[in-house]
C-alpha cells in the first residue's frame, strides 16, 4: 500500500468514522462511505493540511473516490 | 452541565455589552471584542467577572479574516471549546445615497456583513466538530423596512438575513443553528447621535410607545443561545415593540 494511501485511510476513518476494511480504492465517499457534502468538504480540508497542498472547489468537485484522492494527491506533490 | 462559551464582536458598549453580560452570567464565559474602545471592553469583562462569569479581551477588526480566525483560536485556547457566536460588530457611515462615497459603502460591508461571514467561517469548523453551535446574528428592522439615509447599513443588515438562512441551511445537519436578530429602535450611543425630532417620528411609529432597551435585545440573544431554542433555526426575531409585523 502506498504511503498516501495510508495516510489518506487514516484520516477517512477518523474523520468518517468507518470501518478500515471499507476505505478500499474503489469506495465512493458519498455511496459507500456515507459522507454528506458536509463531511466532504471537511474532509478536503483536512487533507489539504495533512499534504501541506490546497485542493481547488473545481478539483475536489471532481473527486468522488477514495482511489481519486490519491491520484490527485500523487500527481500534485 | 459545562460552561457556555461566546464570542460576542462590539462588545465594549452599547448592544453588545449587554448581550456579553447576559451570556456571561451563571459561570459562563465570553470573549469580550472590540476594535478602539479597549477601556470599555475591560469594563465589560469586569463587569462579567463581577456577576460570577469568565471573560477575556480581545482586540480584532472582524473585516479582516486573521482578526476573525484569531478571535476563534482565543476562545479555544482559554476556554478550550465554543459554543455562541453573536456577530454585534456595526458601524454606521449615514448618508444620502447621492452623497455616499465608495468608502461609506465598503467600510459599512466589510464590516457589518463581511465581518459576520469571516468569524462564521472561522467558528463552524469547531461547532461542526462539537456537533453544537449557535450563531446569533444581530441585524436591524431596517433590512426589512428600507431606511432613507441608510443604503449601506440596510443593504449590509439585509445580507446579514440572508447570509444567516443560508447558513442555517448548511450547518443544520451538524445542529448548528443559525438565526438573526432584528432590533427596531434601541437607545444606544448609536441612535444617540440622532436627529431628535426623527426620533420623536420614529418612537411615534413604534406600538408599544417606548424604544427598546440593549438588555431588550441581550434577553433574546439569551434565549436564542439556550436549550430551550434548541429547535429554532433560520429565523428573523424582531425586537422593536411592534415596529415591523
Amino acid at each position: 500500500m502506498s504511503d498516501t494511501l495510508s495516510r489518506v485511510k487514516s484520516i477517512i476513518v477518523d474523520r468518517l468514522g468507518v470501518d478500515e476494511a471499507k476505505v478500499v480504492p474503489t469506495a465512493t465517499f458519498k455511496d459507500d462511505l456515507g459522507a454528506d457534502s458536509l463531511d466532504v468538504v471537511e474532509l478536503i480540508m483536512e487533507l489539504e493540511d495533512e499534504f501541506d497542498m490546497e485542493i481547488s472547489d473545481e478539483d475536489a468537485e471532481r473527486i468522488k473516490t477514495v482511489g481519486d484522492v490519491v491520484t490527485y494527491i500523487d500527481a500534485h506533490q | 452541565m459545562t460552561e457556555q462559551v461566546s464570542i460576542v464582536t462590539g462588545a465594549s458598549r452599547g448592544i453588545g455589552r449587554s448581550i456579553a453580560l447576559e451570556l456571561g452570567r451563571d459561570g459562563n464565559c465570553v470573549v469580550v471584542n472590540y476594535v478602539g474602545r479597549e477601556e470599555e471592553a475591560r469594563a465589560t469583562a469586569r463587569l462579567i467577572e463581577e456577576q460570577g462569569g469568565r471573560a477575556i479581551v480581545e482586540q480584532g477588526d472582524v473585516s479582516l479574516a486573521s482578526d476573525a480566525e484569531r478571535l476563534v483560536e482565543s476562545a479555544l485556547a482559554a476556554f478550550g471549546h465554543l459554543d455562541v457566536v453573536v456577530n454585534n460588530a456595526g458601524i454606521t457611515r449615514d448618508t444620502l445615497v447621492l452623497r455616499m462615497k465608495d468608502e461609506d459603502w465598503d467600510a459599512v460591508m466589510n464590516t457589518n456583513l463581511k465581518g459576520a461571514f469571516h468569524l462564521i467561517r472561522a467558528a463552524a469548523r469547531p461547532m461542526m466538530k462539537q456537533r453544537s453551535g449557535r450563531i446569533i446574528n444581530i441585524a436591524s428592522v431596517v433590512a426589512i423596512m428600507g431606511n432613507a439615509g441608510q443604503a449601506n447599513y440596510v443593504s449590509a443588515k439585509a445580507g446579514l438575513i440572508g447570509l444567516t438562512k443560508s447558513v442555517a441551511r448548511e450547518f443544520a445537519s451538524r445542529n448548528i443553528t443559525v438565526n438573526a436578530i432584528a432590533p427596531g429602535f434601541i437607545e444606544t450611543d448609536m441612535t444617540a447621535g440622532l436627529n431628535a425630532e426623527w426620533t420623536g417620528k420614529m418612537v411615534e411609529q413604534i406600538p408599544l410607545g417606548r424604544p427598546g432597551s440593549p438588555e431588550d435585545v441581550a434577553h433574546a440573544v439569551s434565549f436564542l443561545a439556550s436549550p430551550k431554542a434548541a429547535y429554532i433555526t433560520g429565523q428573523v426575531l424582531h425586537i422593536d415593540g411592534g415596529m415591523v409585523m
